[in-house]
């Protein structure tokens, strides 16, 4: 051996020593746990833990004046182990539950194929008297039991389009958001679907110590695991129930929507899409028959037309264009156009007026060639480059109402409706277009289209004198959380303000002066501003559109009316509107007549 | 005859206990993963079916290691080591990504873990460079060399994101500590890890006026000569400036899943859905096994699937709770027998390869069982490393098997050594 070597052989005893001594340490600690503590040991002899979601209330919907609109109801879930549950009397049980012997092996088969160990829903929703019923006997079956859901509740019947609707999570769900799980439910529209994380709350979780005869015996270490589910949220709309359940009764047999805003706010007082259906259809185990039963129902009922169905606004858009026309310079509150009625070219004029005609008189008689002539001159005017310039003008101020493009808002589903660009035309026409070549546009037809809720909306800028709030659903969160800031945030139109007011008059006079479109919908009392129109539909009758607000001076409300194929914007529209105006700031409708014409019209088919 | 007599001199009593810790794997991971359904244990589809194959292949694999040469592990050990090394940066490029760690490498069906493979390969290059026979200890380059050789595959492994693996490479410092090497180095491994704790446990500038206290307090005490103030000080200096690297490496490196399993064990956090659940479902696995068990089967926990990674790195939870503590006392010794017969059995060899290779298997399994059985007991964090022959897997079974034949191949050839 070399000499410098030492030997360190002395050191395995410090190894070895370490060795027995971690040993020690974890023979120790086992005897502790497996020994000693029996909080362990309680859940031992065949005893399991289950873990119990606890779902929490979803949040409930008021409307603006805290009548309760949406709320819950307890429904139970009947939950499998399918391994624990081998061994059950299965004939006595399906009697129990009221089901065959085959449907029994079936859902049984489902459940094990999941997961033989993890729950999982066997039958979803049982009542609570059947429940009752079930629960006593629960004992008989191990590997069965209940677990209690909330099922929503609309005391009101209305609104379905605006509350939407919850329904089961679906694979996509489950991979975007790790909270859900198989059997969840998940706001699939409406504000269950905008407001989902606010109105979920927060699962809770119950740990309890199950025997062998499925009996809930304790909690596992007294509840030191478990935790609360939280509520969701409470939201107040910013609809008014009871102006919301008017417009429906009015709508009823009429193909179409109404959309009520508050101008001051943007939020949305009332919004109905006709044909409709009972919110309450979609809930609870018939959703699903309901829901196909809906979807294949050729009126559409599901559809929410206030949103998604887009219109040519005909000769409502008619104040944006002479707003636009003023904005540019090119003409003013005194500028005169010559009208020739019914031979006017390129667009004749439906109504008898005196000729030349200013602003004020055009909005009142709705003058197509004095709109037409506006329009012309300012797409060729030499304040602009070129005419195409003029137009990109135009298009921004178009734009800036909030049309053709999708509000970013709590409204699922909105859609941009249509404003043709600059670039469509130069497709479309090679680049060779002038003023002649897009005249329909200055009557609010061609290629535009508006959603009944961008028609309010434009009516709401109006009223404003030009600014808006991104139309919305909310109010307020009931515990005071801020609503989403973008919500409140002044959009504001870049217009002139005694613009607006030029053209708010002729929209009043279209109610009060003697030729008024609307004349025969006046409210007494109450000033309303307001422009019907006539729009042409390739597809059929014309539709009978208006849109305005009252009182002229500080709006309280703007309403936007579209009834399919009834013709005439005077006829039916603008009467609709004037009884929602009157029944939102009266609080009742003195003008009864008017409600009994609405209400007997119906759809022609 | 010549293989007869050699197979005849191997150590009998080590290759029983690991014939028995082999058995109570399997016998483990078929509960772990028992189903009614497919009763039979030779079911390939199932896991306790495919054990029972790389069990088989380990023995065969064994039996050949037996008929080798026993210097040719000696000769070839850089060898071994180059190739872990290789290995080791192959995973690192082409290697598939299995629960957060790129640790895999997958040939056609077989899918491999060059993590195990580098332990393997470490301890013998280690053996075989300490183990020359003009290498003395105590040389300060030497000493370098030893460490650079432990730390460069851990490394790489640390480069997979396996934390857990890389650890294991530590237990080389009681092989170095062995050879003479880093008394004080163990000293100030302990103190680093009970800083560490500390650190995380409590505010670091908590800690460190608690480490200034200690150094006045010595100050006070020693003998103030110029050369004990000037060490004192630079040992607070760098137990300051450790505190920092913990806190930094704690919140800057660890990714957030270990940095949360820390937290748990040091009690800081209750995540009883998250992380904490394995440990929770663990430890009530274990504890509900009482004194005597539930009986083979019969465990309801790992039964019904309530224990996460029950067949692998939780293998010990079926012990628990069907065996009791009896089970666990027995198997815990067991594995204590293994780690002491290969000590007894190192020591008596006189290659100092052997010795060193010895030492080094027995330090791996120390960690591997320490650390694993510790886990799952809540008394350290959750590392997701196996329990050696228990945990279900092939590499690790395999490289398992392979460290002991290699030992009872020195061993059994330990009378030709001159």
């Amino acid at each position: 051996m070399i000499k410098n070597k030492i030997n360190y052989s002395g050191r395995r005893y410090v190894i070895t020593t370490t060795f027995v001594a971690v040993a020690v340490i974890i023979i120790i600690k086992l005897f502790s746990i497996q020994v000693l503590d029996d909080s362990y040991k309680r859940s031992s002899d065949n005893n399991t833990l289950r873990h119990i979601t606890q779902y929490p209330a979803r949040g409930k919907v008021y409307d603006r004046n805290g009548k309760l609109l949406v709320f819950n109801d307890a429904v139970y879930d009947l939950i499998i182990i399918p391994r624990m549950a081998r061994d059950i009397d299965t004939s006595s049980f399906c009697k129990l539950l009221n089901i065959s012997n085959e449907t029994y092996n079936k859902l049984y088969e489902k459940a094990k194929k999941y997961s033989p160990v993890t729950p999982s829903v066997f039958i979803s929703q049982i009542g609570k008297e059947e429940y009752g019923h079930i629960a006593e006997m629960m004992y008989h079956y191990p590997g069965f039991y209940f677990q209690t859901r909330s099922l929503r509740q609309y005391p009101e019947a209305i609104a379905a389009h605006t509350f939407g609707s919850i329904g089961e999570v679906n694979k996509n769900d489950i991979e975007k958001d790790h909270y859900y799980k198989i059997g969840d439910y998940i706001g699939k529209s409406g504000i269950e679907s905008s407001y989902e994380r606010e109105l979920r709350g927060k699962k809770g979780l119950k740990i309890v110590v199950v025997d062998v005869h499925n009996r809930e015996k304790e909690r596992f270490m007294e509840g030191r695991y478990d935790t609360l589910p939280e509520a969701g949220k409470d939201i107040i709309l910013g609809m008014d129930a009871e102006l919301q359940a008017y417009g429906e009764f009015l709508m009823q047999g009429k193909t179409g929507s109404i959309v009520a805003i508050e101008p001051a706010t943007g939020q949305i007082l009332a919004m109905v899409s006709n044909p409709a259906y009972d919110p309450n259809e979609l809930v609870g185990r018939q959703r699903s028959a309901n829901y196909n039963k809906l979807l294949v129902d050729p009126q559409k009922p599901l559809i929410n037309r206030a949103i998604s169905g887009t219109y040519p606004p005909g000769s409502t858009f008619k104040m944006v264009n002479g707003l636009v026309a003023l904005q540019s310079g090119v003409i003013n509150s005194d500028s005169e156009y010559p009208c020739n009625g019914p031979k006017s070219t390129p667009i004749k004029c439906t109504h008898h007026h005196r000729t030349p005609v200013k602003l004020h008189d055009a909005i009142e008689n709705s003058c197509n060639p004095y709109f037409w002539q506006a329009f012309r001159d300012m797409i060729g005017s030499s304040r602009f480059k070129n005419s195409k310039e003029a137009y990109e003008f135009w298009y921004g101020l178009v734009t800036s109402f909030g049309l053709g493009k999708a509000f970013k808002t709590d409204i699922p589903y909105v859609v941009s409706g249509n404003i043709p660009s600059r670039a469509f035309y130069d497709k479309v026409y090679n680049g060779r277009w002038n003023s002649m070549t897009i005249r329909s546009l200055s009557i609010g037809q061609g290629e535009i289209l508006v959603t009944p809720l961008q028609l309010a909306n434009i009516a709401t800028a109006i009223g404003n004198e030009g600014f808006f709030y991104t139309p919305h659903y909310i109010r307020a969160f009931a515990d005071g959380t801020p609503i989403d800031s973008a919500l409140t945030t002044k959009n504001v139109i870049n217009i002139d303000r005694k613009h607006f007011r030029d053209v708010k008059a002729g929209m009043q006079s279209v109610f009060e002066g003697d030729h008024g479109t609307a004349r025969y919908s006046r409210i007494d009392s109450i000033s309303v501003g307001g422009k019907t129109g006539t729009a042409q539909n390739p597809h059929g009758l014309d539709h009978s559109i208006f849109m305005g607000f009252a009182p002229v001076e500080n709006p309280q409300i703007a309403v936007a009316v579209i009834v399919e194929n009834a013709g005439f914007g005077s006829t039916w529209a603008a009467p609709i509107a004037s009884l929602m105006m009157e029944k939102y700031i009266r609080g009742y409708v003195k003008r009864t007549w008017v409600e009994d014409r609405i209400i007997t019209k119906k759809d022609e088919k | 005859m010549r293989n007869k007599t050699i197979i005849g001199k191997i150590d009998i009593w080590l290759l029983l206990i690991y014939l028995a810790l082999v058995t109570i794997g399997f016998l483990s991971i078929y509960a772990a993963a028992y189903n009614d359904d497919c009763p039979h244990i030779y079911d390939l589809t199932q896991n306790y079916g495919k054990q029972l194959l790389f069990i088989g292949v380990s023995l065969v694999v064994g039996y050949i290691i037996l008929l080798i040469d026993a210097k040719f592990f000696n000769t070839f050990a850089f060898v071994f080591y180059a190739l872990s090394i290789l290995c080791l940066i192959l995973v690192l490029l082409v290697g598939s990504k299995i629960s957060g760690s790129t640790s895999w490498i997958q040939l056609g069906p077989v899918s491999f873990q060059p993590s195990e493979f580098a332990k393997f390969g470490t301890a013998l290059a280690l053996a075989h460079y300490l183990g020359k026979l003009d290498t003395d200890t105590r040389n300060r380059k030497t000493q370098l060399t030893a460490y650079a050789i432990v730390m460069f595959p851990m490394l790489f492994v640390l480069a997979q994101g396996d934390a857990g693996s890389a650890l294991v490479f530590f237990t080389f410092l009681l092989v170095l500590y062995r050879e003479g090497m880093g008394g004080k180095l163990l000293i100030t491994g302990v103190a680093a890890i009970v800083l560490f704790v500390l650190t995380l446990c409590f505010k670091k500038w908590y800690v460190m006026i608690g480490v200034t206290v200690i150094y006045g307090i010595f100050l006070w005490l020693m003998d103030r000569t110029r050369k004990n103030i000037i060490i004192v000080t630079t040992i607070l200096v760098a137990a300051i400036a450790f505190i920092f690297s913990v806190d930094f490496a704690f919140h800057s490196i660890l990714k957030p899943h270990q940095q949360t399993r820390i937290n748990i064990i040091l009690g800081k956090e209750q995540d009883i859905r998250g992380v904490g659940y394995n440990l929770n479902q663990s430890k009530i696995a274990i504890g509900s096994g009482g004194f005597l068990g539930k009986g083979y089967l019969q465990g309801t926990m790992t039964k019904y699937n309530f224990v996460p990674e029950q067949h692998t790195d939780f293998i010990f939870c079926t012990v628990g709770e069907e065996s009791g503590f009896v089970g666990c006392f027995v198997l815990i010794c067991l594995y204590l027998a293994l780690m002491l017969r290969v000590i007894t059995l190192a020591e008596r060899q006189r290659s100092p390869f052997s010795r060193i290779y010895g030492y080094g298997i027995a330090c791996i399994f120390f960690f591997h069982f320490a650390i694993n059985i510790g886990m799952t007991i809540g008394l350290v964090p959750v590392i997701g490393i196996p329990l050696p022959f228990l945990s279900y897997g092939g590499s690790s079974l395999l490289m398992f098997s392979i460290m002991i034949f290699v030992f009872l191949k020195q061993d059994a050839n330990r009378m030709n050594i001159l």
